[in-house]
């Protein structure tokens, strides 16, 4: 009778060890070394760096997301691996296992933790974009952006996307354009980024900000560099033959070096700069209206300063 | 299904995906315009001759706009917008302008840049700007992004007739002489016009503007 007693289901149960406890265990060593892993030795080399504001928070932000990403991932694969190793069929046992029941607790537990972590980054997210040092995260806010930074005059730079080039005004020295990107450190800037011709988007991936350039439409974006050094602009909207082609580097410099290169190249510029369009946040580039003036000298009427209107294009 | 069948329905299957990757490759890697040779340097230096065209009649585009280049080796036209050149060497352009005028998109581009003295000639008077705003005066530009190269191309009179049948070999037109060196890093920079330039495409950029062989192609650099 003993023997059989020390065989049933029950006392098989009760030498059972406390799974529970040992997952726990392995968890909580697991997830506190791989945190402490991904915040201090990883988090520091994470994108986009941490040369500008934008991209320092954008850094932090993936920081903190893998910081909490990390224990819920080590969970699930410690409990696949434990289940492998504890709760395999071995050899000659041909039992079924216990039949599986609800567990209020746990599942309470469960989805109060998973709402606690998504309610958390949806607060943190929304903190993150509005505080004044995010102002959008670097993101286009559009024409009238929401988040900005406070009580502060930033650099304006105005981004115009054109097949395959990105060009840069600047309507605070006299709104020259140049195909170079000159920043200084340590100042905050107003990207306007629009386009002449089909969608293109401004990714200056070292500092941060990547925002749409759409014709017709000023999508302003904030930053402020923190390091001197060289940035790469990429455009990030399939563009047409030669996207893949439409790339360049700009510089981040002292402020001392910045005013000086403003100072210079809006002279050497001066020329030139006389024939540019009066400063816009957008150009209608299909509207020229001195050409009228031109083919009129020339004896050509009817051409009301526009060319290839929109209403006659041949689809191919 | 009996296993013949299958076998010759796999196989069939099979010539088939070869095929299509065979016409794939032939038609689209091989199938490209020709490259016209500049690589023999006479006194460190290579003459390049191109025209462009308000039209092209030798291909099934009529009417589209098209560069030309001038073979070295048989001084026949061309039609291509593929050509290689030595590293570290000058360059010297002639763009002869048979089209007509089409105002810039971004005057910024009526500068000239990269090339020699930042200057141009055109019909041998020195230029390094053409308002194409203030007159309608440039019909194209032949710009090397990768090089900071953007010469605009002056037109012929805007009343002039244009020519009717290219390659052209008569008519008004205008010449564009500049030069520039090229650079020591062996490589493909990619040239185009950036004036919209497509007629009858959205917005003038389609068409031509995007296909090699017409208003855009290859300056293959070789050490």
């Amino acid at each position: 009778m003993a023997a059989a007693a020390d065989s049933s289901p029950t006392a098989s149960r009760r030498s059972e060890p406390n799974h529970g406890l040992r997952i726990f265990l392995i968890w909580l060593v697991v997830a506190v070394v791989a945190d402490y892993l991904i915040w201090a030795v990883w988090g520091p080399h994470l994108p986009p760096g941490d040369m500008a504001s934008a991209a320092n928070g954008q850094q932090f932000d993936i920081k903190v997301m893998s910081v909490m990403a990390a224990p819920v991932v080590a969970f699930v694969l410690i409990y696949f691996g434990y289940a492998l190793v504890v709760w395999r069929q071995r050899e000659g046992d041909e039992e079924d296992g216990p039949a599986l029941h609800g567990h209020t607790r746990i599942q309470a537990t469960w989805i109060t933790a998973t709402s606690v972590i998504v309610l958390f980054l949806f607060a943190f997210g929304t903190y993150e974009l509005t505080t004044a040092q995010g102002a959008g995260a670097g993101s286009g806010e559009g024409p009238s952006p929401i988040w900005k930074p406070n009580g502060v005059k930033p650099l304006q730079v105005q981004v115009i996307g054109q097949q395959w080039r990105f060009t840069y005004r600047y309507p605070q020295f006299g709104g020259f354009e140049t195909t170079a990107l000159m920043l200084p450190k340590g100042q905050w800037v107003e990207f306007h980024v629009t386009s002449l011709d089909v969608i293109h988007s401004f990714w200056a991936y070292q500092l941060g900000v990547k925002a749409d350039a759409n014709p017709g439409v000023d999508n302003v974006a904030f930053t402020k560099p923190t390091q001197t050094g060289q940035v790469t602009v990429r455009c990030a909207e399939l563009c047409g033959l030669w996207h893949g082609a439409m790339f360049n580097y700009g510089h981040v410099v002292s402020p001392a070096a910045f005013a000086s290169w403003a100072k210079s190249t809006q002279t050497q510029l001066v020329s030139v700069t006389k024939i540019l369009p009066p400063y816009a946040t957008t150009y209608d580039p299909t509207v020229i209206p001195n050409i009228n003036k031109a083919m009129a000298k020339s004896g050509i009427t009817g051409a009301n300063g526009y060319y290839y209107p929109p209403q006659d294009p041949e689809q191919p | 299904m009996s296993l013949p069948v299958r076998i010759a329905t796999l196989v069939a299957a099979f010539v088939a995906v070869v095929a299509g990757g065979a016409f794939l490759v032939i038609h689209y890697l091989l199938g490209g315009p020709p490259v016209e040779n500049f690589t023999a340097v006479s006194a460190g230096q290579v003459n390049v001759t191109m025209q462009e065209d308000p039209q092209n009649t030798v291909t099934s585009k009529p009417d589209w706009v098209s560069y030309f280049i001038k073979s070295p080796t048989t001084s026949q036209w061309v039609h291509t917008t593929l050509f290689k050149v030595p590293a570290g060497t000058r360059v010297n352009m002639t763009i002869l302008g048979y089209d007509g005028c089409t105002p810039l998109r971004n005057p910024l581009w009526s500068q000239v840049t990269g090339t020699t003295g930042n200057v141009a000639y055109v019909n041998g008077k020195p230029v390094s700007l053409i308002n194409s705003w203030s007159g309608c005066n440039v019909g194209h530009t032949f710009s090397i992004p990768g090089i900071g190269l953007n010469v605009p191309m002056a037109t012929p009179p805007l009343t002039a007739n244009l020519c009717s049948a290219s390659p052209c070999t008569a008519g008004p037109h205008t010449v564009v002489k500049f030069s520039f060196v090229t650079p020591k890093v062996a490589g493909d920079y990619i040239w185009h016009c950036r004036v919209p330039c497509g007629g009858g495409f959205l917005d003038g950029f389609g068409g031509p503007m995007q296909t090699i062989g017409f208003m855009t192609g290859n300056m293959e650099v070789v050490s």
